[in-house]
């Protein structure tokens, strides 16, 4: 599914460099990736989503070399192939939690909105228990139920990845596991891979692999 | 609904104060350059329109912008009258048609036009309802008077007292309403046309009371001298001529030194014109004649000056809303930076995320164009009596 080979990677006027002699993620895996701050794990995502491209190396993903992608393919490709799951949810307060879930719909063309998406959004929302929030305001329902809408927007469009950027970082105990469990389990019953960075070891009994990212980061001293 | 349209409208309905506040502070700016110029057209148009029918105007020296206005548009000046002797003077050359106009007096506040059948003719005046003009005392009336005061003939229409505190001063005229005139698109729509007499009566220099003889009341006589008797003020005047009145009616003096305010001339021909213009442009010529399309054009001239000074003001405006509506949006860029940074990580086309931004500004522009242009169409069907308010009024 991700396969990284001789990856290297580094922000210009920055010392941090990333090194990925050999990465592979198989298909519908469920991964942690660990590792301190700083230390290049939203990198690692932002790579994966062709938001960021590599320096050297090759990054087959789906598929697909992303470095022979254009800026228009990497983001059909994000659209079509990736589900992005935030720390802080980043939902739309000017959409109600329905527009929310619908938003990839509205924003590329690539996608389109029919019947069957909207009951798919429906269910969605119906098996992540926020249906009964469909017309509500953001502003309106609590943390864990906002990060359940961007769990839904995530998963809409059928991803064949899911990443998830410290989903549970804002979230109290209880609702960290929920999530967690949630996106387990709708990745497994759609057979989407996971990659989800975190800092909390006691969510970590549950993913088939860990990746710890501190063993791929590199200073290096600029001029 | 469009995705993109779908988030705009929903953008703008979440902030829709700030949307309110930026659609009024546009349709604001656009609107007041619009208004003006709308205006000022329709003004030069009905100025120049009236000012074309009205070939020359005759009047005593003194202000000719006010004798312009108040011979085409009856507003009220206070113009040296000046007397029939004149009209019958310029009547004498054979050059042109006088029609003399007397604009004193007001009815309900609108102005009684005092002048002869000609005036009809002239401006292609036709009677709507009822008849023209009969006899003494009788009114005919604009169709726009006629409508806001619920006239039609056969009503009375008193003329209003110049002071009512001056008891000796004129009295009001009960006027027979006769004819409501159509519909002209003028000043002529809000006048009330009388006979000169009739204006003359109203005036006080013709009256009707009743016989005073040698039988009269010694309480309403000033001196008896044999057969003669001289009626003192005690002897109540007529305030309204009806048929059994008319014949006691009468006026005092030589009808050549009643006053007129002004006179209509219509040339019989371009030489006739020069003729006439000749003839008055000597220094000791006790009348002034004017051609009103040239005091209109000068008119117009100080109205664009006027106008150069709203413009360069609304100018300055514009910019400065520009500015300000620009330092909105960047802010608004600004505040909506994280919005966008996470439309494109979930993959939105770069496209869509200008079409965002720019469809907000488009439909803020839009919808204060539609306003405004509404305003203005509103405008352009009142354009005539606001301008007329405003300037001439």
């Amino acid at each position: 599914m991700i396969q990284m080979q001789q990856l290297r990677f580094g922000y210009p006027q920055s010392q941090f460099r990333l090194n990925i002699p050999d990465l592979i993620i198989k298909e519908a895996e469920k991964v942690a990736v660990i590792g301190p701050s700083g230390c290049g794990k939203t990198t690692l995502l932002n790579l994966i989503s062709g938001i960021l491209i590599p320096d050297q190396g090759t990054l087959n993903s789906c598929g697909i070399n992303l470095k022979t992608l254009n800026d228009s393919q990497r983001r059909a490709y994000r659209i079509s192939r990736i589900g992005f799951v935030f720390q802080e949810f980043e939902l739309i307060d000017y959409l109600n939690v329905h527009e929310n879930i619908l938003l990839p719909y509205f924003i590329n063309g690539i996608l389109h909105l029919d019947q069957c998406v909207q009951d798919r959004a429906r269910e969605l929302a119906a098996s992540m228990q926020i249906d009964q929030y469909f017309q509500a305001r953001i502003d309106q329902i609590s943390q864990g139920e906002r990060q359940r809408v961007a769990i839904c927007r995530a998963l809409l469009p059928q991803p064949q990845i899911l990443l998830a950027d410290e989903p549970t970082g804002n979230l109290d105990p209880a609702n960290k596991r929920l999530i967690r469990d949630l996106l387990i389990e709708h990745t497994a019953r759609t057979k989407a891979t996971l990659i989800m960075v975190t800092h909390d070891d006691r969510l970590l009994d549950q993913f088939e692999r860990t990746i710890d990212i501190e063993r791929f980061h590199e200073v290096v001293e600029t001029a | 609904m469009n995705g993109i349209l779908r988030l705009t409208f929903r953008y703008l309905a979440y902030n829709r104060l700030k949307t309110v506040i930026l659609i009024l502070c546009v349709s604001l700016a656009l609107l007041l350059p619009v208004l003006l110029q709308f205006g000022v057209a329709q003004f030069e148009q009905d100025l120049l329109a009236r000012a074309r029918a009205t070939p020359l105007v005759a009047g005593a020296k003194g202000s000719r912008f006010d004798l312009a206005l108040q011979s085409m548009y009856f507003s009220r000046a206070e113009l040296e009258p000046t007397t029939m002797q004149a009209v019958e003077t310029i009547q004498e050359t054979g050059y042109a048609l006088p029609i003399p106009l007397s604009l004193r007096f007001t009815a309900q506040g609108a102005p009684i036009v005092g002048t002869t059948l000609d005036y009809f003719d002239f401006r292609k005046l036709v009677v709507a309802e009822g008849t023209g003009l009969r006899r003494l005392g009788d009114c005919v009336i604009g169709a726009d008077i006629a409508q806001k005061q619920q006239l039609k003939p056969g009503d009375r229409l008193m003329s209003d007292p110049l002071n009512v505190f001056d008891l000796s001063g004129n009295y009001p005229l009960k006027m027979r309403v006769v004819g409501i005139l159509g519909k002209a698109g003028s000043p002529d729509d809000n006048a009330v046309f009388v006979d000169l007499k009739t204006e003359w009566i109203i005036s006080g220099i013709g009256h009707g009371h009743q016989t005073v003889d040698s039988e009269t009341s010694k309480d309403l006589l000033l001196k008896r001298d044999g057969q003669r008797v001289v009626a003192n003020a005690a002897v109540p005047q007529f305030n309204e001529v009806t048929d059994e009145n008319l014949a006691s009616f009468h006026f005092h003096g030589q009808a050549e030194t009643f006053p007129i305010s002004s006179i209509l001339l219509v040339p019989s021909n371009e030489k006739s014109e020069v003729l006439l213009l000749g003839i008055y442009d000597a220094k000791n010529a006790t009348l002034q004649l004017i051609r009103p399309t040239e005091i209109v054009k000068e008119l117009l001239q100080m109205v664009f000056r006027v106008k150069q000074l709203f413009d360069m003001n609304t100018l300055l405006v514009s910019v400065s809303v520009g500015l300000l509506l620009a330092l909105i949006f960047l802010l608004s860029l600004r505040l909506r930076k994280r919005e966008r940074q996470t439309m494109f990580q979930l993959g939105c086309s770069r496209s869509t995320i200008w079409k965002l931004q720019l469809s907000e500004i488009i439909f803020i522009l839009g919808t204060s164009l539609i306003i405004v242009l509404g305003m203005a169409a509103v405008f352009r069907v009142y354009a005539y009596q606001m301008m007329r308010f405003l300037f001439i009024e």
